[in-house]
């Protein structure tokens, strides 16, 4: 233990938040209303002028992989608009977790302390309007000819609407309007153990599928006379580990054209598809083929100790993957040499490749003070610039959002000094962001809406509980499948949006005791008062009458 | 009229109060001091041996004292626990936040879930667990002279002490600790910081979620000098080796 190790799961989720947040947070629906209540703002106009002579101060609420070169940049970003911008402070807060931050702003949106500009995701910001104007639509500040996407009164060299990537721009669209700009993007990709599976007689195509990762999985599990792993002479193996088993489900339903959700927010996940994928994921979990980051741990922990074949991950996890990663948590000593091959997650039609799309977004909380909002604007944009998204894209298997910026010299000699060094340059993270480049028309993004964040939630939770189940010993069967479906259904409150209850809100069950309690003795109170005055005024009536 | 409405209101307010506080108390045990033998077993209850040596992925019921209280998130609660034998790491396991509020440190538990290991560190998740009657806290056993040994992991999730230990740079900058592993973070994340017993230097937390920035242990680590002589105590928590979560930083 010489040396620091990231932080475990424990830092996964937030912390202490009230009982409030905590339902409204896995409803994500209209039981926000009722929490908060309405505190929305007027709705925002952009100010003729942007007023250089006002101090305003900002709160930029960010999110970093606990990576000390991403702070770097979002401290110089700061330092560098504001020397622009001089009347403008922007104060930051760094989180490491999506899932922190959400809870955070919602518990600011009840007091109209939200940041002004934060990092997000898209689903996010589905729960985030649940109040009115809380959230600025981008639509008239993109095509603002003076302090729009490239307009003609900013202070930087920022990208004009044409050279944000259309994919990534449309991610960041809610209903009518466009809500966030994409800040970074970055998708999954499989990190193969190549020498292990080349080991076990197979060759590695350009291209995986399920079932050969499935085959070459369950061959991996075969063990010698000593009860060790025959591939790596080990006692440990797990040789296909999936970090996000929610994408998991989520892209294997969407390579099958199968149905996960609508538009408008119907559920449409608990399908005979998902049924047959989940049985056949509980029996190479069964075989000890298969687990996940939740039940097991970190996959490129496993990988690099030569115990995976098949690591799923970000290609945003890109640096820690692979014997010669710039980052590991294991101990030198139980790293292994091997060769690590990059590939995009596993497909079912090889040439229609299919897979997500993900990574940051940013938007903007509305305020009382347009000059304010105005401001954020600015910030936010000014994080589109070629400076900013060059040098946070390189931090990890991340690639920028902007034509503009991939279009560069610097970027494109970055690219091409791939294993030049095991640093800036490492192999494996250049290579899952060529991968990414290279497919980014075969990306894809699920609907968003209030309670999308819920069903992403729910589609991992499947996977993870047959997993799960099998390893102690339950049978995964139909019976059993009908019940995970029910749980997952109330667990996540799906049966609660605002597709399923036909608009109409939530039946969110009677009113507690000590809540009927406190209306009950409020009604009194009011009773008495209503009594004292009328006698108070009956007196003084009589007093004068007399 | 005025003095009956005054103490009408009063009564009535003091009725609101009572609706406002919510749950009610029953259920939960006493904690008035006694002895009692922290190793004992109600039956069908699993002693600490039985329990090291269930396999993973199989059932367990135990019963255990609370030492600490990692974090409460989204209705599920993370638990430091000890009996007179051994630590049980207690991961997000259900209960609403008033209960957790109940859970103190000593407090008795029996708990049933499954036996797991993430990274090492062995743990109970899916659990259910009750309340009963009964209180102990844990010494901190010094375990200073197993740093670097095997035998360290023998003592994993308990309230352990590293004492006389030396606090060392925490990296390259020449800092007494960083925020986050990599230096990262800002005030409010984890500490991290090192020290050296016998020549050899080893890595040490303060978990945020434990122990925050309005902790007295948070507050002493920003306070540490490098050379400073310290004794430490904390839980031995694991990922991927030895990562103890401090919890007292106090002069040697």
């Amino acid at each position: 233990m010489s040396d620091y190790k990231k932080p475990a799961r424990l830092k996964a989720l937030g912390k202490r938040i009230t009982a409030c947040l905590a339902a409204a947070s896995c409803a994500g629906t209209l039981l926000l209303t009722g929490c908060h209540g309405s505190r929305g703002s007027n709705e925002f106009v952009i100010p003729e002028t942007f007023d250089t002579a006002k101090s305003i101060e900002l709160t930029f609420w960010a999110k970093n992989d606990t990576n000390k070169t991403q702070t770097r940049i979002y401290e110089k970003a700061i330092k560098d608009f504001e020397a622009l911008y001089p009347n403008v402070t922007v104060n930051m807060r760094l989180y490491t977790d999506y899932g922190k931050i959400y809870n955070d702003v919602i518990t600011n949106i009840s007091t109209n302390t939200t940041p002004n500009v934060c990092i997000t995701y898209p689903d996010n910001i589905a729960t985030y309007m649940t109040g009115s104007n809380v959230v600025v639509p981008m639509d008239d500040l993109i095509a603002d000819p003076k302090y729009g996407l490239g307009g003609s009164e900013l202070l930087y060299d920022g990208p004009a609407k044409e050279e944000v990537i259309p994919e990534f721009l449309e991610e960041c669209r809610l209903g009518e309007h466009i809500y966030a700009l994409p800040y970074m993007r970055s998708t999954e990709a499989c990190y193969v153990n190549k020498t292990y599976v080349e080991k076990l007689g197979y060759t590695l195509p350009d291209v995986l599928t399920w079932d050969f990762v499935w085959e070459v999985s369950e061959a991996a599990t075969a063990k010698d006379a000593n009860g060790n792993y025959a591939v790596n002479g080990q006692k440990t193996m797990i040789p296909f580990i999936y970090k996000s088993t929610d994408n998991m489900m989520i892209q294997m339903l969407k390579q099958l054209d199968a149905p996960y959700s609508k538009e408008d927010g119907t559920i449409e996940i608990f399908n005979d598809t998902t049924r047959s994928l989940l049985k056949e994921i509980a029996g190479h979990a069964q075989t000890g083929a298969f687990s996940t980051f939740k039940i097991s741990s970190y996959p490129a922990n496993f990988l690099n100790a030569g115990q995976c074949i098949f690591a799923i991950d970000s290609t945003a996890g890109a640096t820690w993957m692979g014997m010669n990663a710039p980052l590991s948590d294991i101990a030198p000593d139980k790293a292994v040499e091997f060769e690590t091959a990059v590939r995009s997650v596993p497909q079912y039609d090889t040439g229609n490749p299919k897979m997500i799309s993900q990574g940051p977004s940013v938007c903007i909380f509305n305020k009382a003070d347009p000059q304010v909002v105005l401001a954020s604007w600015l910030f936010t944009q000014y994080l589109l610039t070629n400076e900013v998204q060059i040098a946070y894209a390189q931090t990890e298997g991340y690639v920028p959002v902007t034509q503009k910026a991939r279009d560069t010299e610097e970027y494109k000699e970055y690219l091409a000094a791939e294993g030049t060094d095991n640093d800036v340059h490492y192999d494996v993270k250049i290579k899952a962001t060529k991968m990414f480049i290279e497919n980014t028309t075969n990306t894809f993004v699920t609907p968003v809406f209030n309670g999308s964040a819920s069903l992403r939630d729910a589609a991992g939770q499947l996977v993870e509980d047959v997993t799960k189940s099998v390893k102690r010993k339950a049978v995964v069967d139909d019976a059993y499948i009908d019940d995970l479906f029910g749980r997952v259904t109330a667990l996540y409150r799906l049966d609660k949006t605002a597709a399923a209850t036909g608009g109409k809100a939530a039946d969110l069950g009677p009113l507690p005791g000590p809540a009927k309690a406190l209306i009950g003795t409020l009604v009194v109170v009011w009773v008495l008062i209503g009594i004292y005055a009328g006698s108070d005024y009956l007196k003084t009536k009589k007093k004068k009458a007399s | 009229m005025k003095k009956i409405f005054a103490t009408l209101l009063a009564a009535t307010c003091a009725l609101s109060l009572i609706g406002c506080g919510g749950g009610s108390s029953s259920g939960t045990a006493s904690t008035a001091a006694k002895t009692e033998d922290p190793s004992a077993k109600s039956e069908g209850v699993m002693t600490y041996a039985e329990y090291d040596a269930a396999a993973l992925d199989t059932g367990v019921t135990i019963e255990t004292y609370v030492q600490g209280k990692q974090s409460w998130w989204d209705n599920k609660a993370t638990l430091y626990t000890q009996d007179g034998d051994g630590g049980y790491f207690i991961f997000e396991m259900p209960m609403s936040e008033e209960e957790y509020k109940k859970l103190t440190d000593g407090t008795k538990i029996k708990v049933k879930g499954f036996k797991s290991e993430w990274s090492g560190e062995i743990e109970i998740v899916d659990a259910t667990y009750e309340i009963e009657e009964g209180n102990y806290i844990a010494e901190a056993k010094d375990v200073t002279d197993k740093l670097g040994t095997d035998d360290l992991i023998k003592f994993q999730n308990q309230k352990v002490a590293f004492k006389g230990v030396t606090v060392e740079k925490a990296d390259d900058s020449g800092a007494a600790f960083i925020y986050n592993w990599d230096g990262s973070g800002q005030e409010g994340d984890d500490l991290y910081f090192k020290v050296s017993v016998n020549g050899q230097t080893y890595s040490f937390t303060v978990e945020s979620y434990l122990t925050g920035a309005d902790t007295d242990v948070y507050k002493a680590v920003k306070e540490l000098k490098v050379g400073d002589k310290v004794d430490l105590e904390g839980f031995l928590y694991w990922y991927e080796g030895p990562n103890p979560h401090i919890t007292s930083v106090k002069a040697a």
